[in-house]
């Protein structure tokens, strides 16, 4: 995605930035593409009708007003908790604790919702900026330093971090500081005027879109124009060659698992202050988790984040709908998940089965280009390098 | 040790063992081998010289069956042979020894030659395996210990490990792909010698080389390859080495560097005792001193892993300085960063061009602002101006003839002498006043070579100081106003670059004292 800094050259390379976008797309397109057919396969082995299925997906995450409305809210937090994961793994770190960084944000920006009155343009900042900034601590200062400083593996740490934080969770709602008094382990809810505005009445959609957009405009013009951003992708690339770059690798690994903390705790905080409103006693959101899912198939490219994120909401809000509407298990989503997730990983395969196929296709273009040799035996040399390569 | 002639000629009657036939192999944007013809006959050794990129690789490939050529035919033995893969040309008798060694160092010797191809049976009987490569490395006489573990023995053993690994494998071919390029100059005499014999003995070889003077030496018969495309066959008693530079590369070619006298001025690099350690600890560099004057390369010869690596990266500020003094135009300049020593006037070319000195995955206009993307000529407040990169980008690529001259090409996607360019062009870019060099050809061939080496004495002749730190003994000699010779972390001696000699270094760079 460097290319689109050049792409006022010259037409040619205008069309090169198109076919390298195309390239960039293509491998997440077969996987999803894949993941859905093998799926439809796993729904009719399994008994039902894998159309009927798919069709009622698609109509609960995409067929009315409100179910779009209800598709984008649930995208929200895999957004945001997916553009910190991106942003790690451009650095080169792979940060796979968004859950608990998700919940640090909840916490502060639930806390700060309740316990501090304040008019809404003050309320609402500061909640987000409490959530932020208890995301980015909990991702950067103790696994980035960690990290940076101790050569502690950040997959371990960020992990252990993650469980920290949920249990965290259940210490300040079991009885502790946060909960509500009552029997109910739930916080209090959050005053009105740290409430994000519904946009669509009804529906979960709340101003918490726009600070997800924000925030990808932020981070894609923060990696492709800032010097710090060009620090960060250097870094993810080539360590070396950003150490022999003179470029501060210990401090930028601190700050990129910070940033990338940062984000996932503004997920927690959209979707504390625009659909739950106040904080559950759980075992997990989830959306930590898919956030990695989201981060792998958009290639850790921001604007891919929203497609890719848009597309697991979509799964998400569509199974219920899929349940209801075909009576095929909501849970099915999760496997057609699961398969996306493997082809996205098993990039080289579809690597490799594109170029198998390239292959073939000259080896049957020579044959047929020989004169009098019509398509029928090309077909026959395809059979024979087939019993060949057995 | 060169190799009549006579016994060239005798050969060439003999029937070719392998034979090519309109080989055309073509990859994505570019034809790797365009209708090649050529044969290999038992008893030669036939070299196949091309810049990089030429296509001999691929063409090797081919021969050992790792890519299946687009048109054409391989003979063995005057039967087409279809190869699906390595096994199938092992299985044919032809082997290869590729540039990078495919040996598990921490297997024996014997292990490693009959991996892949046991003894039959269920159990794998090493003793009798250790046995069977003694038989075999007495009846060609590469002598080798069998129990010998491979990560203990040097590089021309190890490389003496692969060749014996073909040879197991029954091979009548030999494909010796750049067998040099990894070896010290008496390591090299070892394996022409070894070369002559597996000839004597019938076995033919394609001897894969860019070095004219080698190829002059120990071929029978010498195919010039440019572009993919044969460009000729030679005998070497009817060519030297210049027209082979002129066909290889396509060009009058300058193989001797001219160079102006040598006009010292200050002293601008001073090095004081530096001590310096590796990874574990180790000390590597032993209280080295040397003095850059203005005006003047200092060449820094010596065998590989010496200290040389441990050194440069002292004086550049990517390892720390244990204790000593790194002075640049009087001032103190031990312990600062990378960046500090940049922004000094101190450039680096890496020797790990690939590794330290390009960011493969970005463009080469991006690997050109590696070091000052936030200094005053790119950035403002922390933002780049891509206007800035753009032009600084077609500037530099026009005027170090990057090809393609595309900025906006991936560095990855460049040759290796081109990607060196990139990085000459950024480090040249940032107008040092002292320039450190570490192994800058190291693998490129003539025409890039020939570049580098202008441009390195043109900034000499402005008044800067270079550390050139090169491997090729012929490459410091040609270049160096003073040479300083490293052994075990300490510099043995300082000898004027027009006094020194080919032995007498030879000599220091194995620990002698006294210079010759």
């Amino acid at each position: 995605m460097q290319n689109e800094n050049f792409q006022d050259v010259t037409p040619l390379e205008r069309h090169g930035f198109l076919r390298a976008l195309l390239r960039a797309v293509s491998t997440p397109l077969v996987a999803v593409i894949l993941g859905i057919l093998l799926g439809s396969v796993i729904i009719e082995v399994s008994g039902y009708n894998a159309i009927a299925a798919y069709v009622s997906l698609f109509q609960g995450a995409f067929g009315s007003g409100y179910s779009i409305a209800n598709t984008l809210a649930n995208a929200v937090p895999l957004i945001l908790a997916g553009l910190g994961v991106a942003v790690g793994f451009r650095a080169g770190l792979f940060n796979i604790g968004a859950e608990g960084q998700y919940w640090m944000g909840a916490i502060a920006a639930v806390w700060v919702g309740y316990a501090v009155n304040l008019p809404w343009y003050l309320h609402i900042p500061l909640a987000l900026a409490a959530a932020a900034v208890a995301g980015a601590l909990w991702g950067g200062i103790v696994p980035g330093l960690a990290k940076a400083y101790a050569g502690a593996h950040e997959v371990i740490t960020t992990m252990m971090m993650s469980y920290v934080a949920i249990f965290f969770s259940h210490y300040l709602l079991e009885n502790g500081p946060m909960m509500e008094p009552g029997y109910v382990p739930q916080s209090p809810v959050i005053r009105s005027s740290a409430f994000l505005p519904v946009l669509v009445k009804g529906t979960q959609l709340s101003a918490g879109i726009f600070v997800a957009l924000a925030a990808v405009a932020v981070v894609y013009w923060v990696l492709y124009y800032t010097t710090w951003g060009f620090e960060i992708r250097a870094l993810g690339l080539n360590r070396r060659a950003a150490r022999y770059g003179g470029m501060p690798v210990q401090r930028n690994i601190v700050l990129a698992l910070a940033v990338s903390g940062l984000l996932a705790g503004l997920a927690g905080a959209a979707q504390m202050m625009g659909v739950q409103h106040r904080l559950y006693d759980s075992f997990s959101s989830g959306y930590g988790y898919t956030a990695i899912v989201v981060a792998l198939l958009a290639k850790n490219d921001p604007i891919g984040v929203v497609f890719s994120a848009l597309l697991f909401a979509a799964l998400g809000t569509g199974a219920q709908y899929m349940q209801i509407g075909a009576n095929v298990p909501g849970r099915m989503t999760d496997v057609i998940t699961g398969l996306i997730v493997f082809f996205v990983a098993a990039e080289r395969m579809v690597e490799l089965a594109s170029r198998w196929l390239a292959k073939r296709r000259q080896q049957r273009r020579s044959q047929a280009g020989r004169p009098g040799v019509g398509p029928a035996q090309g077909r026959g040399a395809e059979l024979e390098s087939k019993g060949a390569g057995v | 040790m060169g190799t009549p002639a006579a016994q060239g000629s005798k050969t060439a009657n003999q029937p070719p063992i392998l034979e090519l036939q309109h080989i055309t192999k073509r990859f994505p944007g570019v034809v790797a081998n365009d209708d090649v013809s050529l044969d290999f006959r038992p008893g030669e050794i036939h070299a196949i010289l091309g810049e990089n990129g030429a296509g001999k690789t691929t063409l090797m490939n081919i021969i050992y069956g790792l890519y299946h050529p687009d048109e054409g035919q391989v003979f063995m033995e005057g039967r087409p042979l279809n190869l699906e893969g390595p096994h199938a040309a092992i299985a044919h008798g032809i082997g290869m020894v590729h540039q990078h060694f495919m040996l598990i160092p921490v297997l024996t010797v014997a292990e490693n030659i009959v991996l892949g191809s046991e003894p039959p049976g269920f159990r794998f009987d090493i003793r009798r395996a250790a046995a069977e490569v003694k038989k075999i490395s007495e009846a060609y006489h590469l002598e080798i210990d069998p129990w010998a573990k491979v990560g203990d023995l040097t590089v021309g053993l190890q490389q003496r490990v692969e060749i014996l690994k073909a040879f197991y494998r029954r091979a009548r071919v030999l494909i010796l792909d750049e067998p040099t390029a990894v070896l010290t100059p008496s390591e090299i005499e070892d394996l022409f010698q070894i070369m002559a014999r597996l000839k004597a003995d019938g076995i033919a070889i394609a001897f894969i080389s860019h070095k004219l003077d080698e190829v002059m030496q120990v071929a029978d018969r010498i195919t010039i390859m440019r572009r993919g495309r044969v460009v000729r066959t030679l005998l070497p008693t009817e060519t030297n080495p210049q027209e082979l530079a002129n066909l290889m590369v396509g060009r009058e070619v300058v193989l001797q560097v001219k160079k102006s006298p040598y006009r010292p001025g200050p002293v601008l690099v001073d090095v004081q005792n530096l001590v310096v350690a590796d990874e574990h600890n180790y000390p590597r560099v032993n209280g080295v001193s040397f003095q850059i004057r203005r005006g003047e390369i200092l060449g820094l010869a010596g065998v590989d892993g010496n200290g040389q690596r441990e050194l440069i990266e002292a004086i550049v500020g990517l390892r720390p300085v244990r204790s000593g003094k790194v002075l640049f135009a009087g001032r103190d300049i031990t312990g600062l960063s990378p960046r500090q020593v940049s922004r000094a006037g101190i450039s680096y070319i890496p020797q790990d061009r690939q590794g330290d000195g390009l960011v493969l995955n970005f463009t080469v206009a991006e690997n050109l602002i590696l070091k000052d993307y936030n200094g005053p000529q790119i950035a403002r407040r922390g933002r780049i101006d891509f206007r800035r990169v753009r032009e600084r980008a077609q500037r530099l690529v026009g005027q170090y003839g990057v090809a393609p001259p595309n900025p906006s090409l991936l560095a990855g996607n460049l040759s290796g002498g081109n990607q060196q360019k990139v990085i000459l062009a950024r480090e040249m870019g940032l107008a040092p006043e002292f320039l450190i060099a570490a192994q800058p050809t190291r693998g490129l061939d003539v025409g890039a070579i020939e570049y580098i080496h202008k441009r390195l004495l043109e900034l000499r002749d402005q008044g800067k100081a270079i550390l050139l730190f090169s491997l090729e003994l012929e490459e410091i000699l040609s270049l160096s106003d003073e040479i300083a010779v490293i052994y075990k972390g300490q510099i043995m001696d300082i000898v004027p670059g027009d006094k020194a000699t080919r032995e007498g270094l030879g000599l220091l760079m194995l620990g002698a004292r006294k210079s010759a």
